[in-house]
């Protein structure tokens, strides 16, 4: 289970660095533009495509703006609440405003793309 | 309760029958009897019901039940409401939910699905919701948990197929963890509900309805399955009361209560010599018919002054006057309830009729009985709780009123508004009238152009009871029935009694005349008599005194005659002795004469 929340906590990080990197030629803020949260439960297939999925769709068309967190439910199921989580994995857009939820793996690209309301670069 | 279920249904399950099936009861009133000890333990029951048909209520309650008196926690699943809302909504039942949720005994979870939130893409499964209900059942250690409603999911999220999926995945899961599940469910247009929940749940379902009938809303619930265990199979009406839902069912189908031979007074002296002259008894129910104006409200007061004079608590049910309009008018003949009233004796529970249905009504009234405990209670009237006039559901209703009243010993009366015409009152009473064991009929008698209140005693189980259609008055002291006035062969009330009494007084006087009359000549003649006997006595005096006279002349006239001879004789021989004394006398008479 620690290991999955050092997973999440690690991809995060990750994410976060790329963050921090675009932030420097964009504008001057601490927090990305883009706030992701990915609900997952466990290591599944599912949430292993879903995270994969995310990653590529957001260095596609937010590189360097977005920053990406994931909870597994199975190690904080409080937070499953919160966010009125049923189905996983769930992505949650938790800024820009408003709220935005996609579920399933985000293996369609053109729909995660319409369901975070993102403009396509190409 | 426990006495309810001491006297409940005959097909009461043998102790084997239920250890077979182990139950978690509902704490519900009603719902336990008819299911013969509650839900099934460790399975799913899903209610289904229309909206509003009171399946929150229902799963609610079950759940507060189990937290507070079973020891068992419950995980209440909100997917429409959201927790304030049901904790208000159960806050008017009197049930603090933040309190039991902060004991730990009852855990919250509202879960909110905004359909234009939210995108689908790819494979998923409802995961989260599974984890969400762990979450729950295992922070308050749950044995109970309540899913209301379900279906909210089939509008909230897309695609069916997984979901369905899912939902046979959750429900094999529930019986997993055996906990007593409660699933509500929207009811379909043709099925029982509208995304065929009961294909899940097989083991009990149960089945709220609430219809509108002549615009009052009654409730019903149906145990339509319950696999492994008898349970009732009627529609069984039920109420949502202050406190929580009740389930009527026929609180007993034997008839087992207890009779007793005690007697009250009616309250009029005349019915109560009527009754044999005892009254009712104790514990048995009284019907009163009558047309409008025919007095049973009175009939009623009187009944319950009656039972006030005694110190015994009446409880009153007014749904034709409010509680000052009743007393004013009952203080118009004489009775006067307010002091009762004041000092707590008597009750008076008065409101519109048509506010709910007659089993709302029911559940009121039992619910009145049990925090009052009055000996007496009386229901005026009876015909008004329900709109229509042949409504089966009223029998039913009465039935089951009349059965809770006489296991606990009240003594009730129960009026009912009947048509004018004779003929009519047999038929449209007849199926409440066989539930009760004293029927007083009261009504009004038009003729030669006037009416005329009369009474009359039709039954009264147990006691002899008189024949007599009696008058019936109201005064300035209360009800009563006037003497029997029989003329010949007939019994005589109104201005038929009066005149004839009128009659007979003159007759009287007329006769009373006669015979002064009479004994006036008699003291006549009897004085002519005297004076007769009088004249005669004088005429015998006058006739004895010249009688007399004329003997008294005679003799002196012969004693004259002697002397003066003798007074003759001396002068001629002078020696003559004997004569001398009369000689001096006899001169001396005669110049008295």
């Amino acid at each position: 289970m620690n290991a999955r929340a050092a997973a999440g906590k690690l991809s995060a990080g990750a994410a976060r660095g790329s963050e921090r990197s675009a932030a420097n030629d964009a504008r001057d803020r601490p927090v990305a533009e883009w706030q992701l949260r990915l609900y997952v439960a466990g290591q599944t297939a599912k949430s292993i495509a879903a995270l994969a999925n995310l990653r590529r769709v957001c260095e596609t068309h937010l590189a360097g703006r977005y920053e990406i967190e994931v909870v597994d439910l199975l190690v904080n199921p409080r937070l499953a609440a919160g966010d009125q989580i049923l189905a996983v994995p769930t992505l949650v857009r938790k800024f820009p405003e408003p709220i935005r939820k996609i579920i399933g793996d985000l293996s369609n690209e053109d729909r995660v793309l319409v369901g975070l309301d993102v403009q396509p670069l190409r | 309760m426990a006495r309810q279920k001491k006297t409940s249904t005959t097909d009461q399950p043998t102790p084997r029958a239920a250890g077979a099936l182990p139950k978690a009861p509902t704490g519900i009133r009603g719902l336990d009897e008819i299911t013969h000890g509650g839900l099934p333990r460790g399975r799913p029951t899903l209610v289904c019901g229309a909206a509003g048909s009171g399946k929150t209520m229902l799963a609610a309650e079950f759940l507060v039940h189990g937290a507070l008196h079973h020891d068992e926690p419950g995980v209440f699943m909100m997917f429409e409401e959201s927790a304030a809302e049901l904790a208000q909504n159960l806050r008017s039942l009197g049930v603090d939910l933040g309190l039991l949720q902060q004991q730990r005994k009852i855990a919250l979870d509202h879960v909110h699905i905004e359909r234009s939130e939210i995108q689908e893409t790819g494979e998923y499964d409802l995961e989260g919701l599974f984890i969400r209900l762990d979450h729950a059942i295992a922070t308050v250690g749950a044995r109970r948990v309540v899913l209301d409603t379900l279906e909210a999911l089939f509008s909230g999220l897309p695609n069916h197929a997984v979901l369905r999926a899912e939902l046979r995945r959750l429900f094999r899961w529930l019986k997993e963890r055996g906990v007593t599940a409660l699933i509500t469910g929207e009811r379909g247009e043709h099925s029982l509900t509208r995304y065929g929940l009961e294909e899940y749940v097989a083991d009990c379902v149960i089945l709220l309805d609430h219809r509108i009938v002549d615009q009052v809303s009654t409730r019903r619930l149906r145990v339509v399955k319950y696999r492994g265990t008898p349970h009732g199979t009627n529609e069984y009406p039920f109420v949502i009361g202050a406190r929580g839902i009740s389930v009527l069912p026929i609180t007993s189908m034997r008839l087992d209560h207890q009779a007793s031979g005690a007697r009250v007074s009616s309250g009029i002296a005349g019915l109560d010599a009527m009754l044999g002259g005892a009254g009712v008894f104790r514990g048995s129910s009284t019907l009163v018919t009558g047309a409008p104006g025919t007095g049973k409200s009175s009939v009623g007061a009187s009944f319950v002054d009656a039972a006030c004079r005694r110190g015994e608590r009446a409880l009153l049910f007014a749904y034709e006057e409010s509680s000052s309009q009743l007393l004013r008018n009952m203080r118009s003949i004489g009775v006067d309830l307010a002091p009762w009233q004041q000092a707590g004796l008597l009750h008076i529970d008065a409101s519109r009729p048509t506010l709910h249905g007659v089993e709302q009504h029911l559940g009121h009234m039992v619910d009145r009985v049990r925090e009052l405990q009055p000996s007496v209670v009386v229901v005026d009237p009876i015909s008004n709780l329900t709109m229509s006039h042949d409504d089966p559901a009223l029998k039913a209703t009465l039935m089951r009123l009349i059965d809770f009243l006489k296991s606990g010993g009240v003594t009730a009366l129960f009026t009912s508004l009947t048509s004018d015409s004779a003929a009519d009152v047999a038929s449209s009473q007849v199926g409440v009238s066989s539930l009760m064991d004293t029927w007083i009929q009261l009504s009004n008698l038009a003729a030669n152009g006037e009416r005329t209140r009369t009474l009359q005693v039709l039954k009264s189980r147990g006691m002899p009871h008189s024949h007599q259609v009696r008058e019936f008055v109201m005064g300035d002291h209360g009800v009563d029935l006037v003497e029997v006035y029989l003329a010949g062969d007939k019994v005589l009330t109104g201005t038929a009694r009066v005149a004839r009494e009128a009659q007979e007084l003159a007759a009287s006087d007329l006769r009373r005349r006669d015979h002064e009359r009479r004994l006036r000549e008699l003291a006549n003649h009897r004085q002519a008599i005297d004076a007769q006997i009088a004249a005669l006595n004088a005429r015998a005096e006058e006739r004895a005194s010249a009688l007399e006279f004329a003997l008294e002349r005679e003799t002196l006239q012969a004693e004259g005659l002697g002397a003066r001879s003798k007074s003759v004789a001396p002068s001629r021989e002078p020696a003559t002795h004997a004569a001398r004394p009369a000689n001096g006398a006899g001169p001396a008479r005669k110049e008295a004469r």
